[in-house]
């Protein structure tokens, strides 16, 4: 378990924080560490921090769009994630508005986890994730657990595009799917995805043997 | 169901993470004493395909859609401590990469989900699956286990955002819980249609999860009640909005003293007996039309019994 090693990765960003050919890794002279380290700092301050000190959410946001221009983050893509997040947002700050005067009241949660939302997204978008697994091995977390997560960002992209192939053979060679077999269909596709991935595994298995895994 | 940052405060979220963190290494002292080497492989590719299906949208009336959740599934087909990994690495990749859930709230999420919806639901499927024989009976169990695990994780949710003061119980319980029986029905049916497509496809693939010994439970159990005790047991009394005042204002030990006193109260006050009866009777009936329902499932996917039972019989 301990000889695998977490260099280069085919695709070390989520599919919309992918950056065009030719660019470089935005901060690449900040080691991992010290960006999770950041990013941990500025979430653990901004959930706890009361809407008081409003100077702090101000100045929070306003580093973040600094650190967006300057690490080259792609803002389209970034601002669709949060405008699909926002609702889930919106909608506990609505919750938290029948609250009365006991709770932080809807503002201070929608400002919380607004912020907080951005921190992760950039932070994603500046971190290739092939790097995260080597940080979180050297700062001592359980190593089955980083093979784990390691082995599962390799071969997340490749599944994704397997259902998708399975789903086009399926539509290219039959039929429309009557309405009622709608559900069926598609779970017999993620059945099929799950045989295809254990027997993926058989062979990685002992691919790492043949390449002296131990 | 994945709460984002900022919605808990720092007891909860320093109270989930510990028992996170306990639960997930239970779980992987389990698997490295349990799983042959050459399985684990398969953790990170279950992870994989785990996101990968749930990237499938399934259409709902509406033009809504919703997707598999998978703990109780993974489960069925790997054994329950190895489920909890796998979830444990969705959810820890699903918070670094897309933001979804919250970094603070991780120890919560990982809480309801992997642990709590997996382990619970696991038992559900065994305690199921071995009244009610052949194929059929384990469609059922999975499908019955999927919308209790759901619902499960849903009521720990409420519990956990009542007790940072963020939503009012008495709107947090009926909101969640309502929401999460309608999805557990769906979740309930894409699980056992997968479970059953993979069935046909590699019985053995279904039949050869690893048995766990009984006492290997016992550690989850323990997690899993201490869990219910800290987010749930403070709310389930007659006033939850003066109780929570309580928790937001007095913390942890008071809480607990509460908790203790709570069933009493709810004893003597007839009136407030009722809702408390309520309450149960609405859970009660609603696990038995969830339960109905996974049987007229079962008997809807399963058309012949007689040759799936050999299949299973042949693997």
């Amino acid at each position: 378990m301990s000889g695998i090693h977490f260099g280069h990765n085919h695709t070390p960003y989520a599919p919309e924080f992918r950056p065009t050919a030719g660019v470089c890794v935005p901060f690449a002279w900040l080691a991992p560490e010290w960006k999770l380290a950041v990013m941990l700092t500025l979430v653990v301050v901004t959930a706890v921090m009361p809407l008081t000190y409003w100077f702090w959410h101000v100045g929070a946001g306003a580093l973040l769009i600094v650190l967006a221009l300057v690490g080259r983050v792609a803002l389209k893509p970034l601002l669709w994630r949060v405008l699909w997040l926002l609702p889930f947002v919106a909608g506990a700050a609505l919750a938290a508005a029948w609250h009365g005067p006991t709770g932080p009241g809807w503002p201070t949660v929608a400002a919380r986890g607004g912020l907080c939302l951005l921190i992760v997204l950039i932070f994603a978008a500046v971190t290739p994730f092939g790097a995260l697994p080597g940080v979180l091995r050297r700062v001592g977390v359980p190593a089955l657990l980083v093979t784990t997560m390691a082995l599962m960002h390799r071969y997340l992209f490749v599944l994704v595009d397997e259902s998708d192939r399975m789903r086009r053979a399926r539509t290219c060679r039959t039929f429309m799917p009557r309405r009622k077999f709608g559900w069926r269909l598609d779970a017999e596709v993620i059945g099929r995805l799950f045989v295809r991935a254990s027997e993926r595994a058989e062979r990685i298995y002992l691919a790492m043997c043949a390449r002296g895994w131990k | 169901m994945h709460i984002p940052d900022g919605f808990i405060d720092g007891k909860t979220a320093a109270a989930t993470a510990a028992l996170s963190a306990v639960g997930v290494g239970l779980a992987l002292r389990q698997v490295r004493r349990e799983l042959p080497p050459r399985k684990i492989p398969l953790l990170g590719l279950a992870a994989a395909f785990l996101f990968a299906a749930q990237m499938v949208n399934f259409p709902v009336a509406g033009g809504t859609s919703g997707h598999l959740l998978g703990g109780v599934l993974v489960a069925a087909l790997l054994g329950p401590s190895a489920a909890v990994v796998v979830m444990t690495t969705v959810l820890i990749v699903q918070c670094f990469l897309f933001a979804d859930g919250g970094v603070l709230a991780l120890g919560a999420n990982i809480f309801n989900m992997a642990i709590l919806g997996s382990m619970s639901g696991y038992a559900i499927y065994r305690l199921v699956g071995n009244y009610l024989p052949g194929i059929r009976g384990r469609v059922t169990a999975v499908a019955f286990a999927s919308w209790c695990s759901v619902v499960l994780a849903s009521i720990a949710c409420a519990g956990q955002l009542a007790w940072s003061g963020t939503v009012a119980w008495s709107v947090a319980f009926p909101a969640m819980t309502g929401v999460h029986m309608l999805i557990g029905l769906g979740e309930g049916a894409i699980s056992a249609l997968v479970f059953y497509a993979v069935a046909k496809a590699r019985p053995e693939l279904t039949t050869n999860a690893p048995a766990q010994p009984a006492r290997s439970f016992v550690g989850y159990g323990l997690l899993v009640a201490i869990g219910i005790a800290l987010f749930v047991a403070p709310f389930a009394c007659p006033w939850p909005d003066g109780l929570e005042a309580v928790a937001a204002k007095l913390g942890f030990e008071h809480v607990a003293k509460e908790s203790m006193a709570a069933p009493m109260t709810n004893y003597v006050m007839p009136g407030v007996g009722s809702v408390g009866v309520a309450t149960a009777l609405a859970g009660i009936v609603g696990s038995l039309v969830a339960f109905v329902l996974a049987v007229v499932l079962s008997f809807l996917i399963v058309r012949k019994e007689p040759t799936a039972t050999k299949t299973s019989a042949s693997a």
